[in-house]
């Protein structure tokens, strides 16, 4: 079996892998990492969105193998020190989730898309997550969160 | 001063753990030993079973056991219908796994037990199953005909139940109107983000069922009838589950079959289903045919209404499939007056998943048939969809209001909802628009669409549910406990599932007892803990369970007050309650709730027949529904060339009396507006001729993204209910009855004048396209 050695939310694992083996499967059955849920298996829903090297993935559409000396940040690893990443905390300011099942992929995809457009319109961020899907939200305030937590994110970088 | 909790948008409690990723979904757990289980699935939409060979799969590496239908045959028993809606309703057998015919794709027909899910799955390839063949029957009016194949032996017709109210021939009698309408309710398939997972374990004697379920409570007393586990030795859990929306809410084959396995095995095991696994076998949404006359004068006032509905049930009658329908039987009639209504409803077998409830459960697909043929009535006779609703409804002094099926409109004010939402939508600038369009042979053309809809929601008073001859009550539990240092524990018998119970009811007991809102914690979805329960559906968490809550605290308070009388060396009669402490009147002489909870914890002091506690419950059973009601305005643009429809504005001012958390109905009102949406524009669940479903995939089954949807614009009137003490009404699902009728209206209003008078939802481009070149030719 392939041993691969991979980062996650700041933890290096060294791992025997099936080839097969998806990386969200990795995540939550032999990492513990259950932030990540999946939510279908044609890579649709975007509930298991995680950051491979700096950029969304569906962790469902990655072979474990892919990430082989890879850097993966899970929802798990995204605040620091107990304290909530500027996005978590809109989403919850806004009421951005209810049931929260597509809340992790939902929160890593909105960072994502900053990363091209620090400053996104409305239409910006609707087209940015049109590969995550919510059933619980109609996404008005996900996108009233996305454009705060961007907002917030903005700030915290420019604040000396 | 403290500031009234409710009506505050508190931000919620439930949402850090769902933001950092510390959830409980069902699949998150695991337990020392655990096997993982797959259903091999039925290819066949109707087949004879001839053979099962599972031995293929029981050497296999990993597998530790497989089982068929007829292994299981004996102890698996069948799955229950509480809802015999008529005396000769036909309930047929429903074995969890199939044993001798299969009756939908999907069926389960065999399993695998094995140390992991790799293992399980692939194990099933190994299985062998031979089938023979047997006619589907997809088409409900087809399957009515004496010559189809019949997917039971009794024939393809469940039930048939007829209602009237008044002379339904005199209203037609010469009637200067009559519209007459064929309208398709599609099939839908309902969705939950969390696709479903189980986890059964037992010590050899007790066992411990974790699901992913609406319905802790009604579970694990259906699940003791059907698999003879003693209620007493049976918890059933429902962890962190994501959403809904009436698919939960279900007795499901895969929840009985993990517990017998776990019998069998003696060892905990696991089951998470796939989405195009659940997109078969979660139960389905609609599926109606609804044939609908209306009669009027001339000037739009409606003398009566007849309702004909076919109704899919699928290949079985699962835990509420007969009642779904009937669920809209008090409700076609909606907001208007009328002199005669007739509603019938034939429930019909297919092979096909079986329906039940879906968002809104029958009352949507009646809104969605009245508001159409509102607007048809108003073409008919020339007159604006608003001014034919106000000729018809309940006029806001005439509450409460008998209405003609049966029912008593407690409150409401339909011109006042009205009124605000024609002027945040512009309605008047946007007509005109649209006769400029119209003028100027626009391609692209506007469409306004209007639903002024109702709902009876907070399912149920208990004595309307005996006269449905439904199998349970509708009562609601919930207790409180003052702990030692004064914070409190609440436990709720509804079982959440995104809906924001703790928050909610964290701010009734705030201000019930006068404690912080911090200090306050909600216990739910554990039958050990909560034991007493009727779970979540049916908008009735709040104006039942929330309810329940208050007057626990009701009674928590006043035991507080007899102490508190002791202690203070007054009468009860003297104490006054205010910002969570009891004061003697005219002094300064005062004793916290938190101190007498700490009183009753030491209990060395307490009057005579005083017992140590400051707990409580009780059980809160409505004397009517509550009946939310609005007014839902769209805008839609029409490419007459692309049949592409494009969602401009939509406005929504909903009446759902007092409100608790503004923040949290703001949510349920803008996902139900966007459910109703999916279903108008988006979401059919397709079976081919032969049976086979198609839309098994997310890539298939096309759920709306954020990029297909607009902002809506929320606002809301208040006339508070009647019929519980907090004067709420529900909100889960209002959005979803009305904006449904809303959009197709938009539609169909944009249509009209190229001669076009429905189209079949979804309303997709080719269905707007065909529906633009059927009259072009």
């Amino acid at each position: 079996m392939p041993r691969i050695t991979v980062t996650v939310d700041g933890i290096t694992y060294e791992e025997e892998v099936e080839p097969r083996l998806l990386l969200v499967h990795l995540l939550r059955e032999r990492l513990g990492k259950t932030g990540t849920p999946v939510g279908c298996d044609t890579s649709n829903c975007g509930a298991c969105t995680v950051m491979l090297d700096g950029k969304s993935v569906k962790s469902c559409s990655v072979l474990a193998v892919q990430a082989d000396g890879g850097d993966v940040v899970t929802i798990e690893g995204l605040g620091a020190a107990g304290e909530m990443h500027p996005m978590q905390r809109a989403f919850h300011e806004e009421h951005a989730l209810q049931c929260g099942y597509c809340t992790p992929g939902m929160v890593m995809a909105a960072i994502d898309l900053l990363r091209e457009d620090p400053e996104p319109s409305e239409e910006t961020i609707r087209q940015g997550l049109e590969g995550n899907l919510c059933r619980c939200t109609g996404y008005c305030n996900i996108v009233r969160a996305v454009r705060k937590g961007a907002q917030e994110m903005g700030q915290a970088v420019s604040t000396p | 001063m403290t500031v009234q909790e409710v009506g505050q948008p508190r931000r919620r409690k439930e949402d850090a753990k769902l933001l950092t990723g510390r959830t409980q979904w069902t699949d998150n757990l695991s337990r020392p030993g655990m096997l993982h289980v797959t259903f091999l699935r039925s290819p066949m939409a109707h087949a004879r079973i001839t053979g099962v060979d599972v031995s293929g799969a029981r050497g296999l590496p990993g597998v530790v056991a497989a089982f068929s239908g007829q292994d299981l045959a004996a102890e698996q028993g069948s799955l229950p219908c509480a809802w015999p809606v008529t005396e000769d309703i036909v309930i047929p057998d429903h074995p969890p796994m199939a044993v001798s015919e299969v009756r939908y794709v999907g069926e389960a027909v065999a399993c695998v037990i094995a140390v992991d899910r790799y293992r399980a799955a692939d194990a099933l390839e190994a299985i062998e199953v031979d089938y023979e063949p047997l006619p589907a029957v997809v088409d409900m009016t087809q399957a009515l005909s004496a010559d189809s194949p019949k997917v039971h032996e009794t024939g393809n017709k469940a039930y048939e139940m007829t209602a009237d109210f008044g002379d339904i021939e005199a209203a037609f009698r010469d009637a200067p109107v009559v519209v007459d309408r064929t309208f398709v309710q599609q099939r839908l398939i309902p969705t939950a983000m969390e696709p479903r997972a189980i986890l059964a374990d037992t010590d050899g004697e007790s066992f411990t069922l974790w699901s992913s379920t609406q319905i802790p409570h009604v579970l694990r007393v259906m699940l003791a009838v059907v698999t003879g586990i003693p209620e007493h030795k049976l918890r059933v859990i429902a962890p962190d589950v994501g959403g809904g929306f009436g698919s939960k809410l279900q007795v499901t084959a895969e929840e009985v079959l993990c517990l017998l396995l776990a019998r069998k095995l003696g060892r905990p095991v696991k089951w998470t289903e796939s989405r195009s696994e659940g997109n078969l076998t979660v139960h389905h949404g609609r599926d109606q045919i609804q044939h609908v006359r209306l009669a009027a004068e001339a000037d739009g006032r409606i003398r009566g209404l007849q309702v004909s509905l076919l109704a899919d049930m699928g290949a079985y009658l699962m835990l509420l499939t007969p009642g779904i329908p009937l669920l809209g039987a008090s409700m076609c009639n909606a907001i208007y007056k009328m002199d005669a209504y007739q509603f019938n409803c034939t429930g019909v077998f297919t092979t096909k998943m079986p329906t039940d409830a879906y968002r809104g459960a029958g009352r949507p697909e009646a809104t969605f048939l009245i508001e159409r043929m509102m607007d048809e009535l108003a073409a008919a006779v020339n007159v604006d969809p608003i001014e034919v609703r106000r000729r018809n409804w309940i006029r806001h002094e005439e509450f409460p209001y008998a209405t003609i099926s049966g029912l008593t409109y407690d409150s409401g004010n339909y011109e006042a909802a009205t009124d605000r939402a024609l002027s945040l939508f512009g309605y008047d600038k946007l007509r005109a628009e649209q006769a400029d369009r119209r003028d100027r042979g626009d391609p692209v053309q506007l469409g306004i669409g209007v639903s002024t809809y109702t709902e009876m929601c907070g399912l149920a008073p208990s004595r309307w549910l005996a006269d449905a001859n439904f199998g349970a009550g509708g009562w609601e539990h919930g207790s409180v406990r003052m702990l030692p240092t004064g914070k409190v524990e609440v436990i709720t018998g509804t079982s959440p599932h995104g809906q924001g119970h703790v928050t909610s009811w964290s701010q009734i007991v705030a201000d019930a007892l006068g404690v912080p809102f911090e200090d306050v914690t909600v216990l739910h979805g554990d039958t050990a803990i909560a034991h007493k329960g009727m779970d979540t559906y049916g908008s009735r968490s709040l104006v039942i369970g929330g309810v329940a809550v208050l007057k626990a605290c009701e009674k928590v308070k006043e035991k507080a007050r007899k102490l508190a009388a002791y202690v203070l060396e007054c009468s009860p009669d003297d104490l006054e309650f205010e910002a969570g402490a009891f004061k003697v009147r005219g002094t300064d002489s005062s004793k916290t709730i938190q101190e007498l909870a700490y009183a009753t914890f030491t209990a060395h002091d307490l009057p005579e027949g005083v017992e140590p506690n400051l707990d409580s419950d009780a059980t809160f059973d409505p004397d009517n529904y509550s009946f939310p009601h609005g007014t839902h305005l769209c805008a839609v643009e029409v490419d007459t060339e692309t049949g592409m429809v494009k969602l401009r504005s939509y406005v929504a001012v909903d009446d759902i009396g007092k409100v608790v958390n503004p923040l949290i109905v703001e949510g349920q009102v803008h996902g139900g507006i966007a459910q109703g949406i999916a279903q108008a524009l988006f979401e059919e669940a397709t079976y081919d001729a032969e049976g086979n479903l198609l839309t098994t995939t997310m890539a298939d089954y096309l759920l709306p993204s954020a990029a297909d949807l607009p902002m809506f614009t929320l606002d809301r009137t208040e006339t508070p209910a009647t019929s519980n003490p907090l004067g709420a009404k529900g909100v889960g699902e209002a959005g979803t009855i009305a904006s449904t009728p809303a959009v197709v209206n938009a539609v169909v209003d944009a249509l009209r004048p190229y001669g076009i008078e429905d189209v079949r939802m979804p309303c997709t481009p080719e269905r707007v396209w065909r529906a633009l070149e059927g009259v072009r030719r």
